[in-house]
């Protein structure tokens, strides 16, 4: 159990390592097979560590592995310690299971490109960070996957660093995730100095005595925490990164910044839930932050005219989702559209990516052509399917996690939350159904090359497309309508772990209190889900309404201003600052500088004057000097 | 009897001192040079250094004097100064000089016409010396006792300066012979 | 002694002042080393008086070495004098300025 722990990250790093030292002497047949060996192997190893922990008693079910002892300096003792239990099995296998359907994915589209092995060997390496992060036992293991995965997100997006805005994109993405890491950074010595300890299990346990119930220390850790958060996993304000993140090749975008690493925010919060329900202000901004980014995201894809980009927004916004059940406490529900989305959205990403593959890397849907549908029937159906469960739509997977985190939003009170993430759910479901509209149907302006037949993509490809369809549809079954479905069942013991009280105005307190009050927004849900995908085919497939609000869509276009605010309040005055910098290191300093060696130069030619070749000038020197010893005699004897 | 005598050595002595730098003509130059060794000689048995007055007409007037007659005749036709740029150009060149040479006078004088102290270690003073005193046996007790040391290193500068003045001499014969 | 110390050392002085004044002054290079002769000679003279007042032979013994070293100084002086402007017109010493800054 320990070494099948050990392996699920060991494996992935020991691949990038291969790869990275030999890949680029091997055909791309091995390199393919090696990397997504060692994931699948991780997958194994997962599965393995989850069979072990089901075969425990509920109550027990948690093993922790020091791999080996880090740091000892004194009363700061931080073990490497890696902690397997429900929660982290479960997102082990969800990241290794999606990253292994990736990984397969990859191997066909990334053939024939020069960095293949390169390629792999990051993917490999995110594995490994990502897994890292999942199962780490303490924050300080969990940092390094934090790190770790922003560092192979920036090798990743700017994989084709030749391309100007891909390497822009990818410094752009580890600058605005740095921020929120200066407040992951903070949180994590702030709970060191509360706790004296960054092990997991210790603070689930001690959280309720060392933090008073909402005072500043908690709140202020808290929020400190979820600013990395807020980086990471693209919320608002720190979300601007990650359509820019789109420049990367596309299984990456599906692997980091739709199933995986994007997550990890959401993650750490579960997994830190006992401090959190010590500050119920920052639950608040928790559930806020994520309500408003869910909203702001979908209407951004709204006008999204490039395939990627209306999916990057959706990652953001159901990103968004995902942080409003936490903020509301409903942990399991937000792990369950986790791990839904990482299906269904890991499955849009495919299927747009092999739209990419057909049409030679074209992204703008403006310009898709027509009858995409009936060339590529596969991929756009396998669009569709993802497309609708990211709708809400039953029996797919989204409509159950979607409903989950809507339900315990309005159960637990926050009326104006819940009627914001209704809204976003018709939103949603109007912009995907508009994506899918502009990319396959029929309409649309003729393409400008015209390049060989557009067509399905092949098997490699095909079949981990397909295998996420299938978890997509039946994914459902995991969680189900309730929070004490299977996947509310099996977080049980973490998620209760820690937990004094049932804390009001959350899931915890409401679970209890379900009732008529369920099926209201339920129904809900699902109508303004439904209006929402009719809406979309009306106004996109059969050009119904023309012309909205031209004020409206310039608002939207640019995405209610947030980048120029930036480019203004931030960018702007760093880069003045910068330049006044420049000048001033220029004018003063360097002139100081050299204003000592011209200062020292001048005085040399000064003095070589005296230099002058003549005896006599040197007679008279000596004269002067006999002269004033002589005055000094006089008159002090 | 002796300030007259010394009142007419120190006359001549700086005359032939004004004559030294004053002079036009290089032999004048020496010819003062001469006189003013002569007064210092006259001096020194004044002052009871018999051994030195003698070492001084000997050396000083015997054999310098002399080096610099040759070198005079050697270089006769350029013995002159010529007219040009020189060191001390401008307006100030000649105050500055002259002030120098005034304060070094002032100062030097300042100093000399001080009450002389009582020596220390019991010497004469003022007065009478003891009849050997300056004697060449005096002397060279002196310079075989307790400067022995700095005697054997004036006779190593000596020596450098025979070498020195071979080494230079056989230069200027090779040149002239060539030629 | 009858001649009082102050006038030894002061005509001593005047000596020395010309010797100075010699070597400022002039610019033949022979008439700058009898000056230099002249200022030595002044320093002499202010050894032995200091000598005859302490009653110790000790000054004469020093200026006998002056009339050494002076005299190695002059042959070894001169013979550079003549080595350097022989090829010259004139033995101006203000033409000795190549090692100017």
């Amino acid at each position: 159990m320990t070494a099948a722990v050990v392996l699920i990250p060991l494996l992935p790093l020991a691949g990038w390592a291969v790869l990275g030292a030999w890949g680029g002497r091997w055909p791309a047949r091995v390199v393919g097979t090696v990397a997504c060996a060692t994931v699948i192997a991780a997958f194994g190893a997962a599965v393995a560590v989850l069979r072990g922990l089901a075969a425990m008693p509920p109550e027990s079910r948690l093993v922790t592995v020091d791999v080996y002892r880090w740091i000892a300096a004194g009363p700061v003792v931080i073990p490497f310690r890696l902690l397997a239990d429900p929660l982290s099995a479960a997102m082990a296998l969800v990241v290794a299971g999606v990253g292994a359907l990736i990984h397969v994915y990859s191997a066909g589209y990334m053939a024939g490109d020069r960095g293949f092995a390169r390629y792999f060997a990051y993917l490999n390496l995110f594995m490994a960070a990502m897994l890292l992060l999942v199962l780490a036992g303490n924050l300080a293991v969990m940092f390094i996957g934090w790190e770790g995965v922003g560092l192979c997100s920036y090798l990743l997006i700017a994989f084709w660093f030749e391309r100007p805005a891909a390497a822009r994109a990818g410094v752009k993405a580890f600058i605005v995730t740095r921020l929120g890491d200066v407040g992951f950074l903070l949180g994590i010595f702030a709970v060191f100095g509360v706790f004296g300890t960054l092990d997991f299990t210790t603070i689930t346990r001690e959280a309720a005595q060392r933090l008073a119930l909402g005072a500043a220390v908690p709140t202020a850790i808290a929020l400190l925490l979820f600013l990395g958060a807020v980086g990471k996993s693209a919320q608002l304000p720190l979300y601007v990164w990650l359509p820019d993140a789109m420049e990367g090749p596309t299984p990456v975008s599906a692997l980091i910044h739709a199933a995986t690493m994007v997550t990890a925010g959401v993650y750490m919060i579960v997994r830190l839930h006992a401090v959190y329900l010590r500050a119920p202000l920052a639950l608040d901004v928790v559930a806020v932050t994520g309500a408003v980014t869910a909203i702001f995201a979908a209407a951004a894809a709204l006008v999204e005219s490039d395939l990627k980009r209306v999916l990057a927004y959706s990652t953001i916004s159901q990103l968004g989702y995902m942080f409003l059940a936490v903020g509301v406490a409903a942990w399991s529900a937000g792990m369950f559209h986790l791990t839904t989305h990482a299906f269904f959205k890991a499955l849009l990403f495919l299927a747009a990516g092999a739209v990419m593959h057909a049409l030679g890397g074209e992204t703008d849907m403006r310009r898709m052509g027509g009858g995409l549908g009936r060339r590529l029937p596969r991929t756009a159906a396998a669009f569709a399917i993802g497309a609708l469960a990211l709708a809400g739509v039953p029996p797919l997977a989204g409509f159950f996690s979607k409903e989950q985190i809507l339900g315990e939003t309005f159960a637990s009170g926050h009326a104006a939350l819940w009627a914001v993430g209704l809204l976003t759910a018709g939103v949603t479901a109007f912009y995907i159904t508009r994506a899918h509209v502009l990319t396959f149907g029929p309409a649309a302006a003729p393409r400008g090359d015209a390049g060989a037949v557009p067509h399905d993509p092949p098997g490699i490809m095909l079949w981990p497309t397909a295998a996420l369809a299938a978890l997509t549809v039946a994914g459902g079954a995991i969680g189900t309508l309730e929070i004490q479905g299977p996947l509310g069942r099996w977080l049980r013991p973490v998620v209760d772990a820690g937990v004094a009280q049932p804390v009001p105005g959350t899931a915890s307190a409401s679970a209890a209190a379900m009732g008529t009050a369920y099926w209201l927004p339920l129904a809900a849900g699902l109508a303004v889900s439904v209006a929402g995908l009719i809406l979309g085919w009306l106004v996109y497939a059969r050009g119904t309404v023309r012309g909205a609000a031209p004020a409206l869509g310039t608002l939207l276009a640019r995405r209610f201003y947030v980048e120029a605010f930036y480019d203004a309040a931030v960018v702007s005055p760093v880069r003045t600052i910068a330049a006044w910098s420049a000048v001033f290191d220029r004018r003063v300093i360097d002139r100081a500088v050299t204003g000592v060696a011209d200062g020292l130069g001048r005085g040399g030619a000064a003095l070589r004057r005296l230099q002058s070749g003549y005896l006599r000038h040197y007679a008279a020197f000596v004269l002067v000097g006999a002269i004033l010893i002589l005055a000094y005699w006089i008159w002090r004897p | 009897m002796d300030v007259v005598l010394f009142g007419i050595t120190a006359i001549c002595a700086l005359a032939g001192g004004a004559g030294v730098i004053l002079s036009r003509r290089p032999v004048h130059s020496v010819l003062g040079l001469l006189v003013v060794l002569l007064s210092l000689a006259v001096d020194y048995l004044l002052l009871d250094a018999q051994f030195i007055a003698a070492a001084q007409v000997i050396i000083y007037a015997g054999a310098i004097v002399v080096l610099f007659v040759f070198i005079i005749m050697l270089l006769a036709a350029h013995s002159g100064e010529h007219a040009g740029i020189g060191a001390f150009t401008g307006p100030a060149a000649v105050p500055v000089v002259v002030a120098m040479c005034v304060l070094l006078a002032a100062g030097l004088l300042a100093l000399v016409t001080r009450p002389v102290p009582a020596p220390s270690g019991g010497g004469a003073g003022s007065g009478p010396v003891p009849p050997e005193f300056g004697t060449i046996q005096d002397v060279g007790r002196a310079l075989f006792g307790r400067y022995l040391l700095p005697f054997e290193a004036a006779s190593l500068i000596l020596l450098v300066g025979m070498i020195g003045a071979v080494a230079l001499g056989r230069r200027l014969g090779r040149e002239t012979t060539r030629t | 002694m009858s001649v009082p110390a102050a006038y030894y050392l002061s005509l001593s002085a005047l000596l020395f002042t010309l010797g100075a004044a010699g070597v400022l002054v002039r610019r033949s290079a022979l008439i700058v080393f009898m000056s230099v002769e002249l200022m030595l000679n002044a320093v002499n003279l202010t050894l032995v008086t200091f000598a005859r007042l302490r009653g110790a032979v000790d000054g004469q013994v020093l200026v006998f070495f002056v009339l050494v070293v002076a005299a190695a100084e002059v042959v070894v002086g001169l013979a550079i004098i003549v080595d350097v402007f022989r090829s010259r017109e004139t033995v101006d010493i203000d033409d000795a300025d190549l090692l100017r800054g």
